[in-house]
């Protein structure tokens, strides 16, 4: 991979450069660059506190970084709202499952509908047919297409994980950012779960951070290995796998 | 074109819609002499308030113990301007200044302060009270909300508002009546307010702002920035990672419920004949939160009940035991938040509602074929959920 020399434009749908944040002098993320290309799967793996979930933190705006600059298609994030890196095109899934459980699934779906975003748009907002076809659609994709009137709240962890997936879905971005996406689901709800990754991830770049090494394997086109807040490897599952320093930090000494 | 009109009032809500019309255009005006007419008048205009925290904390789950600012700011904004007319060059002949509020003369004004000059216009009035208090709210929730000042924090520093406000009426007697607060209004526009007939129509004008206010509540709350605020209330970030400015809807929220409470204080003053601090503090500003939690914080005709409720047992319980009261008010707080979080609403649609639809369908079905009556009265308990609040949501969108 041949790296651009400054943090100038580049053609690349994410450019990190140079990226530090540090919480009263700890460097969780340390002078961190990586690349992510147009229709990219990009796995984060790590150890703990390698820093990865402060990376995808950094990059939608919810924390602000200390040094360095994220350039979405040739924008800079870092002095973006979290709300206007969103209209950019940046779509972000937490690592809990967060969905309103107070609202129902075709409610959920519906808030992440792209339109209607401001006060005005919201107190006007239609349910029109384009919205209904759009929810249904999603939920279909989601497996979620007979519990659209139910409560959030009463779906299973797996399905609340789905779900937030698909409301990231309805808002179409361009990047989307997945924190363990199958965390905490059974072996039959990991499988839907690549296979719905698959399906979604056609014309978009993905990043997404995951410690089942089997799923790794499945859907990343290429791994970055984060370590105290550096990246330590880069590329090729295989490559990664097989590098010594990687070995290293992953099995001790 | 209805069926979007029945999305935002489903068959329930216009039913229970009209049951409170009902109750308060012809059953309590043909029951009540005009004394205690007044009276649920009176209360009706703290419904304002209750109804506004309805949208910004049970709805957006924005704790404001600070209500009674905007509901005092309407308030003295209409008692400004009638207290300019009562007190004409005529009126005020015995004072050193005629023509000049008798308080300032009291406190050796010799002007009408600056401020109270646009008073003197009642069109101006209209719009003052509603937009002093708004602006008031936008200029507190847009400082607070946009640094990201929530919760706990944000009900304290309304409650130092409340504080602040009301020490500085106390301290400018002068401008503000002071600690009696602005007392003897007569006239609007030359009628009248003092005498029965105006406080009758008094009583159906408060009515007609309280439900214009209900359908607007109505409204927001089934509107998509309803379900947002709901949203919000659960995953704050989540909302704000959907692509939306979070600070915005809080702030809108909080100056929509400045907006009723200012409405609600209008009214007060044109009702009870004055305006005066004790309004505008900690206390009654708890106590509006009273109003609103007990007659449940999810339902905005709830906060009517509950205002209605709570006022009328602290009248008919203080007249026997005053320094009672307020232990009671306590306890009844804490009993119902413990007891009955979602308040008298929550425990209608979860336990009476249910039942009252069984009966219905028990009545319907009796008919055609008698035996069934006996097997419905046991089918509601299964529909009744964990939550009262889903119970609530499914029942209006299921209509």
């Amino acid at each position: 991979m041949t790296t651009p020399n400054t943090a100038t434009n580049t053609d690349f749908v994410l450019a990190v450069e140079g990226l530090t944040v540090s919480f009263d002098g700890f460097k969780a993320v340390n002078d961190l660059s990586f690349y992510v290309d147009e229709n990219e799967i990009r796995v984060i793996i790590g150890p703990n506190g390698a820093g990865k979930t402060t990376v995808l933190d950094l990059i939608c705006g919810r924390t602000k970084a200390t040094e360095g600059s994220i350039k979405f298609r040739n924008k800079e994030l870092t002095k973006m709202k979290e709300h206007q890196i969103v209209h950019a095109g940046v779509g972000r899934k937490f690592q809990n499952p967060s969905i309103y459980d107070d609202l129902t699934v075709f409610e959920n779906l519906e808030i992440s509908f792209p339109r209607g975003r401001n006060v005005w748009g919201a107190l006007t907002f239609k349910r029109t047919a384009e919205v209904i076809n759009k929810v249904e659609e999603i939920a279909d994709m989601i497996f979620l297409k007979d519990q659209l009137n139910k409560q959030a709240a009463l779906l299973s962890h797996g399905q609340k994980q789905w779900l937030e997936i698909g409301m990231l879905l309805i808002q179409d971005p361009e990047l989307l950012m997945l924190d363990e996406p199958v965390a905490g689901m059974s072996v039959a709800e990991r499988k839907q779960t690549a296979e719905l990754l698959n399906k979604i991830t056609k014309n978009r770049s993905v990043i997404v951070i995951e410690h089942d090494m089997q799923f790794v394997a499945d859907i990343a086109n290429r791994v970055t290995v984060l370590h105290q807040g550096k990246v330590l490897s880069e590329g090729t599952m295989d490559r990664v796998q097989n590098d010594p320093k990687v070995k290293e930090v992953y099995l001790g000494h | 074109m209805s069926q979007g009109f029945r999305s935002y009032l489903p068959k329930s809500d216009a039913l229970n819609m009209a049951l409170l019309a009902l109750l308060l255009v012809i059953i309590l005006p043909m029951s009540m002499d005009i004394f205690r007419l007044n009276l649920v008048g009176k209360y009706l205009t703290y419904a304002f308030v209750a109804l506004g925290l309805v949208l910004c904390w049970g709805y957006g789950g924005i704790l404001s113990l600070g209500q009674g600012v905007f509901f005092g700011l309407g308030g003295y904004c209409m008692a400004m301007f009638l207290k300019l007319e009562a007190s004409s060059p005529e009126n005020t002949a015995i004072q050193s200044t005629p023509g000049i509020p008798d308080f300032m003369d009291w406190n050796q004004l010799t002007a009408l302060p600056w401020f109270w000059e646009p008073f003197h216009n009642f069109g101006f009035t209209l719009i003052a009270v509603i937009m002093v208090p708004v602006i008031f709210a936008f200029i507190i929730s847009v400082a607070m909300f946009k640094r990201r000042v929530g919760g706990v924090y944000f009900a304290i520093i309304t409650q130092a508002v409340a504080a602040i406000l009301t020490i500085l009426i106390i301290g400018q007697q002068g401008y503000t009546g002071g600690v009696n607060g602005i007392t003897d209004l007569r006239t609007l526009k030359g009628w009248d307010i003092r005498t029965d007939e105006a406080k009758y129509i008094l009583y159906f004008v408060c009515v007609g702002f309280l439900f214009a206010s209900l359908f607007l509540a109505q409204f927001i709350r089934k509107s998509k920035l309803g379900r947002l605020l709901v949203a919000m209330r659960d995953k704050e970030d989540r909302v704000r990672f959907s692509g939306y400015d979070v600070s915005n809807f809080k702030i809108f929220v909080f100056c929509a419920a400045a907006a009723f409470s200012a409405i609600g204080g209008a009214m007060f003053t044109l009702q009870v004949g004055f305006m005066s601090p004790t309004f505008v503090g900690i206390v009654p500003s708890i106590e509006m939160v009273i109003f609103c939690a007990v007659g449940g914080r999810l339902s905005i005709l709830g906060a009517v009940y509950g205002t209605l409720i709570v006022n009328w047992a602290k009248t008919s319980f203080s007249e026997s035991f005053p320094e009672l009261w307020l232990f009671a008010m306590g306890a009844l707080f804490i009993g119902v938040v413990m007891a009955f979080p979602d308040g008298l609403a929550g425990v209608y649609s979860s336990k009476i509602e249910p039942r009252l639809k069984a009966l219905l369908a028990s009545f319907r079905s009796a008919k055609p074929q008698p035996p069934a009556q006996s097997t419905p009265p046991a089918a509601p308990k299964a529909p009744v959920s964990p939550k009262p609040l889903e119970t609530l949501e499914t029942l209006e969108s299921g209509s």
